[in-house]
């Protein structure tokens, strides 16, 4: 298991295969993470241009989120993520036309017919749980999931994912208290981006590793560099594998960057300093990924550039679906208030 | 001499003046710091008063209001920001089991002088972002509940409320931040109490708050022109209510009609209008009526959301139904 020390931003991304992944895997894993990247840079396109009124994203996010996937089985294990986890949930099978419906609100949006804010992800067919917009409120679901599936004996993890700023309220220590207890399956991610909208990691906890908080509850707490997808899959893959078999909760902490503003409705300059900004992207995990798997010889410049033109092409498809997609339907509007 | 300054400043002059004024007064929340508040209410006060007096706080609602119910015993003024009323729902808690009681609890041995600073507020910002709980806190005793429409106001409750020896929420809202309106020069305060008669009118008599009594104002102004001449009230304080104004608008214009964004079902309408059967149930001459929105959480879809909120022209077919005009116009 690797462990991140704080001092090492910048560390080598790893690009050989570990165990339970092969080559072409690595080639998966950063096709996923290229494709939300362009997916979240389409949807702030659409933002500016005056047609999404909401955006928040995953850029920065996104090797913590695909490598993290990646020792999911979204056949079995549900996913409780939270609104910077596109990486997660295409990764889960929604689909770039999808997620557009759903950004634009329009009536065929599979995670909540345009009733939802766009990054409230949720789609049942694909084990993927909607949370609310208060803050680290899915840890607790995500918790409640893992007794549900231990009550029934389900081979299910549950996943969760919260921003560390989330880690300040009781709902997420009381399910990490919870879990620990009566052994749970469920992972605890927290992708640690260093900022709650403006609020510095300072100002919200006295340590430096959100993973240290683990010790307090009984349950094991890693600290990873979340630019690395493939040192995000190693400790996840164990978290997981220990949780499938009985071994109770984990709680990891992927170190991320959040390389925009919070969301669409923030301007970031008033409290970034730009030369961090600048210093975060020179760290970009797509780049730093990307450098690594042409290093190891596992990614040519020519497949990259297949690999980009394959998803310009279905983005561009998404944007135009979701652009003729019909809104949602007013003789709808009371449909859902209850379930009986 | 009054200027015209936005609800915004209105609201920075009371924080700025109380702070001034009393060391003891502080300000607590989540990015109202460097980020200046939600609102940006908030605006310079960082570099202005300094760390110890703007404090940004992590994501943590319940540990804010119970903090704040701690300083506030140990003798301090903490003025709270919650980003929206949703939010404050996780520090219920501490506002109603704790803030609400402790004075009486105690037997009047300890005060609790806090502001809840919190916005209400929709547009596009989905089910759990875009709810009205004015309601919830003014049925609890030992609250008092501020819902300011216009820019005097909103200075001269906050300042009231800072130096109140009792808990106040203090509810703004997020589509009026700027709107401008005239505020005296100088100091004032205003009384935790009482509602205002902002428009004179024969007809009929139209109740609201906050956001609510600006789509009052434009339904009079749209209803005048076609001769009905409309009172419209401004509610202001919802704990304590002053039914009182309501009641004797109504004795003279034998019709009422209540404006409120939220659910109507339990809301301060249901109130309101209780109050005015018990005591001008003479006086009526039509069944009051409640404008609110749709019962059902809100859906982010600009198309559904228009649905779901009230709008002026639901205003005006109020009052035309106890007027009775459709009535009249098809006769
Ligand atoms: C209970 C609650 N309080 C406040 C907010 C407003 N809010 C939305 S996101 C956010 C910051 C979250 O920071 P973090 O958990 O670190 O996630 P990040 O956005 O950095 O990924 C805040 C304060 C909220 N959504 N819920
Ligand atoms: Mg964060």
């Amino acid at each position: 298991m690797k462990q991140f020390d704080s001092g090492g931003v910048g560390i080598e991304t790893r690009a050989t295969a570990p165990k339970g992944l092969t080559e072409s895997d690595l080639v998966r894993m950063y096709e996923y993470m290229v494709l939300a990247r362009s997916l979240d840079e389409r949807m702030w396109l659409l933002n500016r241009a005056g047609q999404a009124p909401f955006v928040i994203s995953c850029q920065g996010h996104e090797a913590a989120q695909v490598g993290a996937a990646f020792s999911l089985q979204p056949e079995k294990d549900v996913l409780v993520p939270y609104y910077r986890d596109l990486g997660m949930v295409l990764y889960f099978g929604l689909t770039p036309r999808e997620l557009m419906l759903s950004l634009l609100a329009r009536k065929g949006d599979p995670t909540s017919a345009g009733r939802q804010m766009p990054g409230h992800y949720g789609s049942r067919k694909h084990n993927v749980i909607t949370g609310s917009s208060p803050v680290a409120t899915q840890v607790l679901h995500a918790t409640g999931i893992a007794l549900a599936a231990k009550y029934r004996r389900e081979d299910t993890v549950a996943w969760t994912c919260v921003g560390e700023g989330g880690t300040s309220q009781g709902d997420f220590h009381e399910a990490l208290n919870f879990a620990s207890i009566h052994r749970l399956p469920v992972v605890f991610f927290v992708e640690n981006n260093g900022y709650a909208i403006s609020v510095p990691q300072r100002k919200q906890m006295a340590i430096e590793n959100v993973a240290d908080r683990a010790a307090g509850y009984g349950m094991p707490g890693v600290t990873v560099d979340g630019g690395d997808p493939v040192a995000v899959y190693t400790v996840a893959r164990e978290a997981v594998d220990r949780a499938r078999a009985g071994g109770g909760p984990t709680l990891i902490e992927a170190k991320v960057q959040r390389l925009t503003a919070h969301s669409s409705d923030d301007d970031d300059r008033t409290y970034r300093d730009p030369e961090e900004l600048k210093a975060e992207r020179a760290q970009d995990p797509i780049v730093r990924f990307r450098a690594a798997l042409m290093e190891q010889g596992v990614l040519t410049e020519a497949q990259d550039a297949d690999i980009r033109a394959r998803i310009k092409a279905q983005i561009d498809d998404a944007t135009e679906f979701a652009e003729q997609a019909p809104y949602p339907d007013p003789a709808e509007l009371m449909l859902h208030v209850y379930g009986s | 001499m009054a200027r015209e300054i936005t609800y915004r400043d209105a609201l920075r002059e009371a924080l700025r003046e109380e702070m001034d004024r009393d060391e003891r007064v502080f300000l607590m929340g989540e990015d109202i710091g460097a980020y200046e508040g939600s609102y940006v209410v908030t605006r310079g006060f960082l570099q202005e008063y300094g760390r110890k007096r703007v404090r940004d706080t992590p994501i943590s609602e319940l540990a804010i209001v119970g903090l704040a119910n701690g300083a506030a015993m140990g003798g301090l003024r903490p003025v709270v920001e919650l980003m929206t009323i949703n939010f404050s729902l996780l520090a219920m808690d501490q506002i109603v089991n704790h803030a609400a009681k402790i004075h009486y609890m105690f037997n009047g041995q300890f005060t609790v002088p806090i502001v809840i600073r919190t916005a209400s507020g929709w547009g596009q910002l989905g089910a759990t972002h875009s709810q009205t709980f004015e309601a919830w806190y003014a049925h609890v005793p030992g609250l008092r509940v501020v819902m300011p429409a216009t820019p005097k106001d909103a200075k001269g409750f906050l300042k009231s409320a800072i130096r109140s020896d009792d808990p106040v929420m203090f509810i703004e809202h997020s589509l009026i931040y700027r709107n401008r309106g005239e505020v005296p020069e100088g100091e004032y305060l205003l009384p935790l109490e009482g509602a205002e008669v902002r428009r004179e009118g024969t007809d009929v008599t139209i109740v609201s708050w906050s956001r609510g009594y600006y789509l009052a104002m434009g339904a009079a102004e749209e209803l005048a022109r076609e001769g009905i001449e409309a009172e419209v009230i401004d509610m202001r304080v919802l704990r304590p209510l002053d039914t009182d104004t309501v009641v004797r608008s109504v004795q003279k214009t034998n019709r009422l009609v209540i404006v409120e964004e939220s659910w109507r079902t339990l809301g301060m309408g249901a109130e309101i209008a209780a109050a005015v059967q018990e005591q001008a149930f003479d006086y009526l001459d039509a069944p009051i009526a409640r404008v609110g929105s749709v019962e059902v959480p809100m859906p982010y879809a600009k198309n559904l959301e228009r649905l779901v909120i009230p709008g002026k022209d639901e205003v005006v077919a109020a009052v035309r139904e106890v007027l009775y005009r459709d009535l009249a116009a098809a006769r």
